[in-house]
C-alpha cells in the first residue's frame, strides 16, 4: 500500500513537474539561427532515419566549427517523430516557436510533409523536402513554402524509365514490356504512379502495381505475383526494412537483381548490407550523390567535428549514402540562410520568411560547391521563384556486394513530360484551396 | 469538509435522478465548463491547443464511443480505428461532392455512415462474443484500410492517396485559428458527452448493461439482444465516426489511411480499459492518460536530465518514454483494475468522510 501510494504520488508530481518544466520559454534571444531537427532514431525506420539525422546534425556542427553563417552560430534541437504523422506534427508545433523561431523544417517523411504543407504558409516557415515530398510542390507559384530541392519522385520515376530504355537500347524497345512497381503503401510509395502510367501510355509499356503494407516485412504474396507474371523490370519504392526484405525475396524467388532498380531511398547501405552478396547487381537511383567517403566535406567533418569528440554517430558511417543525404539537406538549409543574409544583412539572424527568399534565389555554382567541399558530390543547383526544385540530375549506382559504385552517366528528367503534370496537379491544388498562384511580378518583391 | 452533502434534501424524483445529485459536483462541473470555454482560450498558447488539447478532446469523444460499446454493452471491439476512418472519409466525400453542404451536416452524415457500417460489422456479435468478436471486428479494421487505400473514388482520385481539406466554416464562423478549432471540438464533446450520459441512464443504457452482465438472463427478462447489441454498435460507431471526422478535418487537415490504422484501434481500447470500463468520466481520464502522458514524458525527461547536467539522446528519451508509459499502464491495471475512474470515485467517497476516511 505504502509503495502504491508512493508510486501514485510520484506519478502525480511527475505530471505537475513536467508541465512546469516544459512551459514554453518565450525567451526571444534571437542571436543564433535555430534549426529544428525532426528525426526518427526509433521505430521501424530507424536504421535509415538515424544516419540521415547524424549527417544533418554533423553538418550543422561543422558550420559552427567553421565559424557559423557569416558569424551567426547555429543552434538546433532534435525531436523524435518515429515516422508517425501525428508525432511529426506535434514536434513541428513544439519546435516552431523555440529559440526565436524555426528557420526551416525538413521532416524526412512524405506523410508529415503533406500535413505540414497546410501549416507552413500560416506560420511562414519554409519546408525543404530534398528528394521526397509532394512532387507538384516544385511549382513555387502555388507551393510558396515547399522546396523539393534536387529532385522529386516524379523525377525519379522518369529517370528510372530513361535508364531502363537505355539498357534496352532505346525508348522504342519499351513497347510491350512489363514494369512492376513494388511500393510502400503510403503517399511516399504512391507518388511515382501517376508518372509511370503516363509514360506507360506514351511508350506502350505496362505498369504493374504491387503495394506492400507498412512496415514491409511481409512480401511473400508480392513476390509470388512477380514470379508468376515475370515483369521485365522491377522498380522498388521502399523505405527502411522493406528494402532489404524485397532483396531477400528477390533472391529467394530468383528474380535477377540486375533487373531491379530502386529509388534513392532504396539505395543505401542499410538496405543492402545484410543481404550483401545476394543484392549484388542491384541498382538504385541516386539523388546526385552516392556514398562519398573521399569528398572534402566528409574529411572536414571528421577533422573538425569527429576528431574533437563531437561527432553525432559512429565514425565509420560518416560518408555513407544516407548520411550524405542528411548532410546535403542541412547544407541546402544553411545556404538558404546564407543567401538570405546577402539581401537582409550579413551576420544577422534570418526569419523564416527571409530564408524563403534565400531558398528561392539559391544559386550554388561549381566554384561555391568546390569551396564548400562538395566537389564531385553534387552538381550546381539554381532555384527560382517558380521552380523550387532547382535541379533534376540523377545518376545510378550499383551494389557490388560490398559497396555502392556509380554505374551510369548523368540523366536529367524530361521537363516536357513532367512540367505539364506539375502544372496540372498544382493548379488542382490551388483550386481546391482557393489559392491565387503568384505572378512573376510578385516574385520580384 | 467542503465536499459533504449534509442538508441537501431531495424532494422530487427529478432532483433524485439528476446527473449530479450533489450540489458541489454541479458547481464543479459548471466551473470546469466555464473554465474550458472561457478560461482556457485566454490562457493557453498555440502549442498546447494544437498538440495536446485538440487531440485530447477528439480522442475523448472517440473513447466515449468505444466505452458505450465495450464498457456498457460488453462487446469488445478492435475496429474503432476503422469506424473513425469511415467517419472521416464519409464526411470528406460529402464535403467535396455535395456543393454547399454545411460542415456540421457533413460531419453528422459521416457519423451516420459510420453507424451504418458499425451495424453491419456488429452483426457477428449476435453469434460470437468475447475474444472471437474482437477478431471479427478486426476484420472491419483491415477492410476499411484496404478500401481507403485501394478504391480511388473515396480519396477523390488523389494520386498519393492523401486527402486534405481547408477553409472550414460553420455559418459565418471561420474555423482557422487553433482556438476556434478547440472551441469547435469542445462544443461537440460537451453535447455528445451529455447525450452519452443520458443514454446510459435511460432504458436503452440499462438494456446494454443487462446484456453486458449476462446476455442469457437479459434475454429471459425480455430484452432483445438483436436490438440492444446493434443499437450499441450504431451509437458507438456514430460517436467514433464523428470523432474520426473531427480528427481528419480539424486536427490533421490532411490525412491518409495510416492515420486510422489498427494502432489507433488499440489505442482507443486501451483508453477505455485504463480510464474505466462503463464510465463516462473514465473515457476522459483514459484519453488524457494516453494522449498527454507520452508527450509530457518526452518533454519532461530531457528537462529532468538537464537538472542533473545529463543530456539524454533523442533515441534514449524515446525508449524511456515507452518503458515508463508501459510500466505505468501495468501499475494502474494492478492497482485499480477498474480503471482511473474508480480511483476517482474512491477518492470522492473518502473526501465525503474526511478527515476520518476508512
Amino acid at each position: 500500500m505504502k509503495l502504491g501510494k508512493l508510486a501514485l504520488s510520484t506519478a502525480a508530481t511527475a505530471v505537475v513537474l513536467s508541465s512546469l518544466l516544459t512551459s514554453p520559454h518565450a525567451l526571444a534571444q534571437a542571436k543564433e539561427q535555430f534549426f529544428p531537427v525532426l528525426v526518427y532514431r526509433t521505430g521501424a525506420y530507424a536504421p535509415n532515419g538515424t544516419p540521415w539525422a547524424n549527417g544533418y546534425v554533423d553538418y550543422l556542427k561543422l558550420v559552427n566549427a567553421r565559424g557559423g553563417i557569416n558569424g551567426v552560430k547555429i543552434s538546433f534541437e532534435e525531436c523524435e517523430t518515429a515516422y508517425a504523422t501525428d508525432r511529426g506534427v506535434e514536434c513541428y508545433e513544439r519546435l516552431k516557436g523555440k529559440h526565436g523561431g524555426a528557420t526551416v523544417f525538413q521532416p524526412l517523411s512524405t506523410g508529415v510533409t503533406f500535413a505540414l504543407t497546410e501549416k507552413a504558409p500560416v506560420d511562414k516557415i519554409p519546408l525543404i523536402t530534398a528528394g521526397y515530398g509532394r512532387s507538384e510542390s516544385q511549382n513555387g507559384a502555388v507551393f510558396t513554402w515547399n522546396f523539393p530541392l534536387l529532385g522529386t519522385y516524379w523525377v525519379g520515376a522518369d529517370v528510372a524509365i530513361q535508364h531502363i530504355a537505355k539498357k534496352l537500347g532505346g525508348v522504342a524497345n519499351l513497347k510491350g514490356k512489363k514494369i512492376a512497381l513494388v511500393y510502400h503503401d503510403s503517399p511516399y510509395g504512391k507518388e511515382p504512379i501517376a508518372v509511370l502510367q503516363e509514360l506507360g501510355k506514351t511508350y506502350g509499356f505496362e505498369v504493374q502495381l504491387l503495394p506492400v503494407a507498412h512496415p514491409g516485412v511481409e512480401q511473400k504474396a508480392t513476390w509470388l505475383q512477380i514470379r508468376q507474371q515475370k515483369p521485365d523490370y522491377v522498380l522498388l519504392w521502399g523505405w527502411g526494412v522493406m528494402n532489404s526484405t524485397s532483396l531477400r525475396e528477390a533472391q529467394a524467388t530468383g528474380y535477377p537483381r540486375e533487373k531491379m532498380i530502386g529509388i534513392w531511398w532504396a539505395g543505401a547501405e542499410p538496405d543492402v548490407k545484410d543481404v550483401a552478396e545476394g543484392a549484388k547487381g542491384y541498382s538504385a537511383l541516386t539523388l546526385q550523390h552516392g556514398a562519398e567517403p573521399n569528398s572534402k566535406v566528409v574529411k572536414d567533418v571528421l577533422e573538425l567535428v569527429h576528431a574533437k569528440g563531437q561527432g553525432t554517430g559512429p565514425k565509420d558511417e560518416v560518408g555513407q549514402v544516407l548520411y550524405m543525404r542528411g548532410l546535403l539537406s542541412a547544407m541546402l538549409g544553411v545556404e538558404g540562410v546564407r543567401k538570405a543574409q546577402e539581401r537582409y544583412g550579413k551576420g544577422k539572424v534570418m526569419t523564416g520568411e527571409q530564408v524563403r527568399w534565400g531558398l528561392e534565389n539559391l544559386n550554388l555554382d561549381q566554384k561555391t560547391l568546390d569551396a564548400m567541399g562538395f566537389a564531385g558530390v553534387m552538381r550546381p543547383v539554381q532555384t527560382s521563384c517558380l521552380d523550387h526544385m532547382g535541379s533534376s540530375w540523377v545518376r545510378v549506382h550499383t551494389w557490388n556486394g560490398s559497396k555502392w559504385e556509380f554505374s551510369s552517366d548523368w540523366y536529367q528528367a524530361d521537363e516536357k513530360v513532367l512540367r505539364p503534370m506539375v502544372m496540372l496537379a498544382s493548379s488542382k491544388y490551388a483550386d481546391e484551396k482557393k489559392l491565387k498562384p503568384r505572378t512573376p511580378e510578385e516574385c520580384k518583391k | 469538509m467542503l465536499y459533504r452533502e449534509n442538508g441537501q434534501f431531495k424532494t422530487s424524483y427529478a432532483a433524485d435522478q439528476q446527473i449530479f445529485p450533489i450540489a458541489q459536483d454541479r458547481w464543479a462541473i459548471v466551473g470546469i465548463l466555464v473554465f474550458a470555454f472561457i478560461g482556457v482560450p485566454l490562457l493557453v498558447d498555440e502549442y498546447l491547443f494544437r498538440a495536446i488539447l485538440i487531440p485530447f478532446l477528439i480522442l475523448s469523444l472517440a473513447a466515449l464511443g468505444v466505452n458505450i460499446l465495450v464498457g456498457f454493452c460488453g462487446q469488445i471491439t478492435l475496429g474503432a480505428g476503422a469506424f473513425m476512418a469511415v467517419g472521416a472519409y464519409a464526411a470528406y466525400n460529402f464535403h467535396i461532392r455535395v456543393d454547399g453542404i454545411p460542415l456540421l451536416v457533413s460531419f453528422l452524415l459521416g457519423g451516420l455512415t459510420s453507424a451504418a457500417v458499425g451495424i453491419f460489422f456488429g452483426i457477428p456479435s449476435l453469434r460470437v462474443r468475447g475474444l472471437y468478436l474482437a477478431v471479427a471486428t478486426l476484420a472491419a479494421q483491415f477492410f476499411t484500410d484496404w478500401v481507403f487505400l485501394r478504391v480511388p473514388w473515396f480519396t477523390d482520385n488523389a494520386s498519393s492517396g492523401s486527402v486534405s481539406v481547408s477553409n472550414l466554416q460553420v455559418l459565418a464562423w471561420q474555423i482557422d485559428a487553433p482556438v476556434d478549432k478547440y472551441l469547435f471540438c469542445l462544443a461537440f464533446l460537451v453535447v455528445f458527452a451529455l447525450l452519452a450520459k443520458n443514454m446510459t441512464r435511460s432504458a436503452i443504457g440499462r438494456q446494454w448493461m443487462a446484456i453486458r452482465d449476462m446476455d442469457v438472463a437479459a434475454e429471459v427478462i425480455g430484452i432483445r439482444p438483436l436490438f440492444a447489441k446493434l443499437s450499441a454498435f450504431a451509437v458507438s460507431s456514430f460517436f467514433v465516426g464523428t470523432a474520426g471526422a473531427l480528427w481528419g478535418f480539424i486536427h490533421l487537415a490532411s490525412w491518409e489511411p495510416a492515420a486510422f490504422s489498427v494502432d489507433r484501434s488499440f489505442q482507443l481500447l486501451f483508453m477505455v480499459i485504463i480510464g474505466g470500463l462503463g464510465s463516462i468520466m473514465g473515457s476522459f481520464f483514459g484519453a488524457a492518460f494516453i494522449v498527454i502522458l507520452p508527450i509530457a514524458l518526452n518533454q519532461f525527461l530531457p528537462a529532468l536530465g538537464g537538472l542533473f547536467g545529463v543530456t539524454i539522446s533523442t533515441a534514449g528519451i524515446s525508449h524511456a518514454e515507452l518503458i515508463i508509459f508501459g510500466a505505468l499502464i501495468i501499475f494502474f491495471l494492478i492497482k485499480e483494475p477498474h480503471g482511473i475512474a474508480r480511483l476517482w470515485s474512491t477518492g470522492k467517497e473518502k473526501l465525503r468522510l474526511w478527515p476520518f476516511p476508512h
